[in-house]
């Protein structure tokens, strides 16, 4: 286990007031929140700032931490000392961080100093008759667009804390097999009944609600059902017009450009985006590229072209 | 590990989510989500108030706004001006996209 330094990942110093460590946590929050935040690793950034400052904003937590001393330095391999938190007393205490009903649990640094937080689990669990159907879980699940045009099932590592039979709470791995229907767009949910969390007594399970987000891909741009494509065209198939090959996510088709094709033209391909009841269409954006001159014979063609087309592209522009 | 292939609902166009569903989804009561329809950060079809319908982006939305909410002490209005000027950037991302700059 590695020695966590939280006055680091909240960017101030160890003697900050604890006015300066809400006021750094409230503009990191911002910062990093995953909702509103489009850095890569906003998610993982904003848990561990949510577990820094579950520690120094409570002064009892921060004076225990603080007792371990300041020789550990982030990343180091750690234990904690026996009796480290001797004289001090863990109230609990709200949870600020990117927890609540997202399953995510505090790492194994935190947890090791300040025990596991009960996530999830409220009072009345086995005392009589008590029922209450268990909460709806929410995860996100990144597929390909190739998925969203042929169907496709994907497994999901979901962390579900639960009770052991020694009334600790642990976070078992959960992987479930789920089928992702032909037709899914960016940001549709998929809810799997009875999959979130159990219920107590004879209340039922909740639900498992899943957000499509797909990866980027290196050519195609998605917007809605429709599928954007810059397609690169030497300059004779744009002036010339002919038949040129496109990639799609659903194969290789044939295209026909028409002659005097400019860069920038827009040629579509109608229900050739993602499939549904009212299918996308695939979209190809004209993208003249030269050939280089890298060779006497390239330049030797350029040099006729030069003499033999009277052309200025700056016409319009009037020079 | 469990070999089951799990088939959910797709909560496409078509489909809409209950009050219940939807105070149940974001777990939450009933009355947080009626201060959202109240402050026009929902809009669900339907006149009464028990035959209300919520989209399925509209639960993304709830959800948004329950997170700004918890994370960072941002109250309703607030949270409202949040998630309409996101949509706005997402739109306008798009839009970027559209123009060959993203």
């Amino acid at each position: 286990m590695e020695f966590e330094d939280y006055y680091e990942v909240m960017g101030v110093k160890r003697d900050a007031t604890q006015d300066e460590i809400k006021r750094a946590y409230r503009k990191l929050a911002r910062k990093y929140h995953p909702d509103v935040s489009k850095e890569a690793d906003a998610e993982e950034k904003f848990k561990r700032l949510g577990e820094a400052y579950e520690v120094l904003k409570d002064p009892e937590k921060r004076a225990a931490y603080d007792q371990l001393g300041q020789n550990w330095k982030a990343g180091q391999d750690f234990n904690p000392p026996p009796g480290w938190d001797a004289g001090f007393e863990f109230s609990g205490g709200g949870f600020t961080g990117a927890g609540g009903g997202d399953a995510q649990g505090y790492s194994d640094f935190f947890e090791s100093l300040f025990g596991r937080r009960a996530g999830g689990f409220t009072g009345g669990a086995g005392r009589g008759d008590f029922h209450m159907r268990g909460q709806d879980h929410h995860a996100k699940v990144l597929i390909d667009l190739e998925d969203a045009y042929h169907g496709a099932t994907r497994h999901i590592t979901l962390q579900v804390p639960e009770v052991d039979p020694g009334g600790h709470v642990v976070t078992r791995k959960r992987t479930l097999k789920v089928r992702i229907p032909k037709g899914v767009k960016q940001g549709q949910q998929i809810r799997l009944a009875g999959q979130g969390a159990p219920g107590l007594g004879q209340g039922g399970s909740g639900d498992l609600y899943l957000e499509i987000e797909f990866k980027p891909h290196p050519f195609y741009r998605v917007e809605g059902r429709d599928v954007y494509l810059e397609l690169p065209v030497a300059p004779w198939e744009a002036a010339l017009g002919g038949k040129v090959k496109v990639p799609t996510p659903a194969g290789v088709l044939d295209l026909k450009i028409p002659p005097g094709s400019t860069s920038g033209k827009k040629l579509r391909l109608k229900g050739k985006g993602i499939p549904g009841k009212q299918p996308g269409d695939f979209y190809v954006q004209l993208k003249i590229v030269l050939p280089p001159s890298d060779s006497e014979k390239a330049r030797a063609f350029y040099e006729k072209m030069k003499q033999e087309l009277p052309f200025n592209p700056r016409a319009a522009l009037g020079v | 590990m469990n070999d089951e292939i799990l088939n959910g609902l797709l909560l496409d166009e078509e489909c809409t989510l209950s009050l219940g569903e939807m105070s149940r989804a974001c777990a939450v009561h009933a009355e947080w989500i009626l201060e959202l329809v109240e402050e026009g950060i929902l809009e669900p079809s339907g006149e009464e108030m028990r035959h209300w319908r919520f989209t399925a982006p509209a639960l993304l939305r709830a959800r948004t706004v329950m997170h700004l909410q918890r994370d960072l002490g941002v109250n309703l209005s607030g949270a409202a001006l949040v998630v309409d000027l996101l949509d706005e950037i997402q739109m306008l991302r798009q839009q970027l996209g559209r123009m060959g700059g993203g």
